[in-house]
C-alpha cells in the first residue's frame, strides 16, 4: 500500500488503512490529542490502529520461529503483538524474608527464560528417583511465542520486607468506582504474572511450573485463563471481536514507536523511582458480561451502547472502522449521532488520556446460583501512571457508560511491572537488590 | 514402624473391646487416637494387597457388602449412635491389625520405598484429609493429618544423616517446612487431640493445604541421596 498510485482517487485512498506517512503528518499537526480525536479516542472498544504494510514496516523479528526474546530493557509481553491465550496468575508471598523473596524471583527468572525459549525447566528431568523439574506437558510444543511478565502489587510494600519507602506514588491502590462489585477472590495480589502464548497448554504449563517453584515462598491467590483471536498475521485489518460481538481492537499507541511508548507506557527516569525505570504499571480488571441479557438486546440498542456499528466497527454515522469519531455531529432531531453516554464517547473524553490495552476474553464456567455463564473480559492495560491514565478514564465510564447495564467489574488489581533484565541478572533485581 | 504396628495392635485391642462391650462413648473417644498409629504407617499397609481397604476403606470406595474396617464402625458410632451389629467388624479389624503387624516384619524396605512412603503420607493429607473426606462422620481429620505428618517426619529423620551429607540446604529446608506444618496445626490442638475439622474456616483449611504442599515439594527431592 503506501501513497496512492497515480490516478487513484482520494475516495479510494480513504478506504485503505491509514499509512505510516499520514500518521506521522498528523502527529506533526497536533500530536497525540489530535490523533486520538481523529481516530476515536482510547476507549475500551475503540478500533484497532494498524499500519498498512509497506516496505519499511517489516514484521517484527519477535514473530520469527515463534519465539519472543525473554531478556531485554523492557519485559516482553507488553509491546509484544498479543498471542492467542492468556494465563494470568496472582500470588501472595508467604515468606517474611526479603532474601527468600529475591531467591524466588531469581528462580522464576531462570525458569521463565528457559520456558520462553522452549527449553525444559531445571536440570533434574532424567533422574529416576526424583520428581522431574519440568512437569512435561509443554515438551515438543515449541516456544509458541510464550511471554512471562512479572509485576509487584502495592501489598508487597507493607511492613514485611522493608520495602515501604520504595513504593512509587504511581502504584496507588485503585479507588472504588461506582458500580464495582469486586469479589476479594478475584482481587489484588502481592505479585502478578501475565503469561501469554499462542498455545494454551504452553501458557498453563508456565503458570503451573512457576507456582511449583514458588512452594514455600508464595502461593497462588487467583488465576484466570483467557483467549482472543487476531486475524492471520499479514491480514492486519482484522480487529478481534470481544464476547459482545463487537470489534475490540484498541486505538493503541503504536508499540513500534519508541517516542510514543516512552510517552504513554514506559516509566521514564524523570518519573522515578530508579528501580521502576523501563517498567510500566499494569491494571487488570475482571469484567463480567451479562451475556444472556446482551443476547436479547436489539442491534440498534447495542450499537448505541458502543457508539459503533457491529458489522464494520465504524463509528455511528461513518463508514469505516478507522473513520474518525464524529463527536460533534447531530441528527435531524438535534441529538448527538454518537450518543452522550456511549462507550466510545466517554472513553475518548477529550482525548488526552492514553493507555496500551492488551485484553483477553475469558470463559470460566457458570454462576451456579443463576445458571448463567461466567464470561467476559480480562481487561489489561499498561501505562506510565494509572492516576493520570486508567483511573480518570474509568471514572468517566463508571459514572455514565451505557455499557454498564451489560457488564460488571468483579475483579481488580494493579501491579508495577518491573524493568527487563539480561542474562545473568534477574527480574526484580532493581528492587530487591543484587 | 514395627513399633507403630505393635502400638496399633494394642490400641485396636482396646478399641475393639470397647465396641464389643457396647460402650459408645469410650468407643468414640478411642477411635481417632487408635487410628493415628495406622495413619503413621499407612503407605506400608497399602503395599499388602487387601489390607488397607479392609482396614481403612471409606463408604464409596468399595461395594456395600464388602465394606468393613474403621469407617464402617465410624458410621455406626456417629451416625447410628450405636455399637450394635459392629461386633464382627470389630473382630475382623483386630485380625487385620495383627496381620499387618506380622507382615510388617517380613517386608524389605529400601530407601526408595521409604522416600516414596514419606511423600505418600503427605499426599494422603492433601487428597483426603484437608478435604475432610477421610473422616466424614467423626470429623477427626486432624488426628489423621497429624499422624500422617508424624510418619513422614519419622522417615525424614531416618534419612537425614545421608541427606545432610548430600544436600545440606535441602535438609535444612525440609526441617524448616516440617516446623511450619506443626506450627500451623498447633492452634487446633485440644487436650491430647484436636478440634473437629468442621470447626475450621475455609481460609484455615486452605492454609493447612498450602503448608503441606510447601513441605511435600522439597521432601519429594530426598531421592537425591540415591544417586543418579
Amino acid at each position: 500500500m503506501g501513497e496512492p498510485k497515480m490516478g487513484e482517487s482520494k475516495t479510494e485512498k480513504s478506504k485503505q488503512t491509514i499509512t505510516r506517512r499520514d500518521w506521522l503528518k498528523m502527529m506533526g499537526m497536533g500530536g497525540i490529542g489530535l490523533l486520538l480525536g481523529y481516530f476515536g479516542g482510547s476507549g475500551l472498544l475503540a478500533p484497532s490502529f494498524k499500519f498498512a504494510k509497506s516496505p519499511g514496516n517489516t514484521v517484527p523479528a519477535q514473530r520469527t520461529n515463534g519465539q519472543v526474546p525473554f531478556y531485554g530493557t523492557h519485559q516482553a509481553g507488553i509491546s509484544t503483538p498479543p498471542q492467542n491465550f492468556l494465563c494470568f496468575a496472582a500470588f501472595d508471598v508467604t515468606t517474611n524474608k526479603l532474601s527468600e523473596l529475591a531467591s524466588l524471583f531469581r528462580a522464576w527468572t531462570e525458569a521463565a527464560a528457559a520456558m520462553c525459549s522452549g527449553k525444559l525447566v531445571g536440570t533434574q528431568n532424567e533422574h529416576p528417583h526424583l520428581p522431574p523439574s519440568d512437569t512435561g506437558e509443554a515438551a515438543g510444543l515449541g516456544p509458541s511465542r510464550l511471554t512471562i511478565t512479572f509485576g509487584v502489587g502495592p501489598s508487597l510494600f507493607d511492613r514485611r520486607f522493608g520495602l515501604a519507602s520504595k513504593r512509587p506514588p504511581a502504584l496507588a491502590d485503585l479507588p472504588r468506582f461506582p458500580g464495582d462489585n469486586l469479589q476479594s477472590e478475584w482481587c489484588g495480589g502481592d505479585i502478578g504474572v501475565q503469561v501469554c502464548a499462542d498455545d494454551l497448554q504452553v501458557a498453563f504449563h508456565a503458570v503451573r511450573n512457576l507456582a511449583r517453584i514458588a512452594r514455600g515462598a508464595a502461593v497462588l491467590r487467583w488465576m484466570q485463563e483467557g483467549f482472543q483471536r487476531l486475524g492471520t498475521p499479514g491480514q492486519i485489518n482484522e480487529t478481534p471481536r470481544n464476547l459482545l460481538g463487537f470489534k475490540d481492537g484498541t486505538v493503541n499507541p503504536d508499540v513500534n514507536d519508541k517516542k510514543v511508548m516512552n510517552q504513554v507506557v514506559w516509566v521514564q527516569p524523570s518519573d522515578g523511582p530508579a528501580w521502576m525505570v523501563h517498567g510500566t504499571y499494569m491494571v487488570v480488571r475482571r469484567i463480567r458480561m451479562h451475556i444472556e441479557i446482551w443476547d436479547r438486546t436489539t442491534l440498534s440498542e447495542q450499537e448505541a451502547t458502543f457508539g459503533r456499528y457491529r458489522k464494520s466497527g465504524a463509528p455511528l454515522g461513518m463508514k469505516d472502522e478507522f473513520d474518525p469519531l464524529p463527536l460533534d455531529a447531530k441528527n435531524e432531531k438535534g441529538e448527538w449521532v454518537i450518543p452522550w453516554n456511549s462507550h466510545v464517547r466517554l472513553a475518548h473524553g477529550n482525548g488526552t488520556e492514553q493507555i496500551l490495552r492488551r485484553s483477553y476474553s475469558y470463559s470460566s464456567g457458570m454462576d451456579t446460583r443463576t445458571g448463567k455463564l461466567d464470561a467476559g473480559l480480562v481487561f489489561i492495560c499498561f501505562q506510565r501512571d494509572p492516576r493520570k491514565q486508567f483511573i480518570p478514564i474509568q471514572q468517566r465510564l463508571a459514572a455514565n457508560d451505557k455499557l454498564n447495564e451489560y457488564i460488571v467489574h468483579v475483579g481488580s488489581a494493579v501491579f508495577a511491572c518491573l524493568p527487563g533484565t539480561r542474562a545473568g541478572g534477574y527480574i526484580g533485581e532493581t528492587l530487591f537488590g543484587s | 514402624m514395627i513399633e507403630q504396628s505393635d502400638l496399633f495392635v494394642k490400641a485396636t485391642e482396646e478399641f475393639v473391646a470397647a465396641v464389643k462391650s457396647g460402650d459408645l462413648d469410650k468407643s468414640k473417644a478411642l477411635y481417632a487416637p487408635t487410628r493415628m498409629y495406622y495413619e503413621r504407617i499407612e503407605p506400608i499397609a497399602e503395599s499388602f494387597g487387601d489390607l488397607d481397604p479392609n482396614i481403612d476403606a471409606r463408604e464409596n470406595d468399595v461395594d456395600e457388602k464388602e465394606w468393613r474396617g474403621f469407617h464402617r464402625i465410624e458410621k455406626a458410632l456417629w451416625v447410628d449412635q450405636t455399637t450394635n451389629g459392629m461386633e464382627s467388624f470389630a473382630d475382623q479389624l483386630l485380625n487385620d491389625a495383627k496381620q499387618l503387624r506380622a507382615l510388617v516384619e517380613t517386608v524389605e524396605i529400601d530407601p526408595s520405598m521409604l522416600i516414596t512412603g514419606a511423600v505418600e503420607l503427605l499426599n494422603e493429607v492433601s487428597s483426603t484429609k484437608v478435604t475432610g473426606e477421610e473422616e466424614r462422620y467423626s470429623h477427626t481429620n486432624l488426628y489423621d493429618f497429624a499422624a500422617n505428618v508424624e510418619g513422614a517426619l519419622k522417615i525424614f529423620e531416618l534419612l537425614q544423616p545421608a541427606l545432610e551429607k548430600k544436600d545440606p540446604t535441602l535438609a535444612k529446608t525440609i526441617e524448616a517446612r516440617f516446623d511450619d506444618v506443626f506450627q500451623a496445626l498447633a492452634p487446633y490442638k485440644k487436650g491430647d487431640g484436636y478440634v473437629l475439622y468442621t470447626e475450621l474456616t475455609q481460609e484455615e483449611t486452605k492454609k493447612l493445604s498450602q503448608v503441606i504442599d510447601a513441605l511435600a515439594e522439597p521432601l519429594s527431592n530426598m531421592g537425591t541421596i540415591l544417586g543418579t
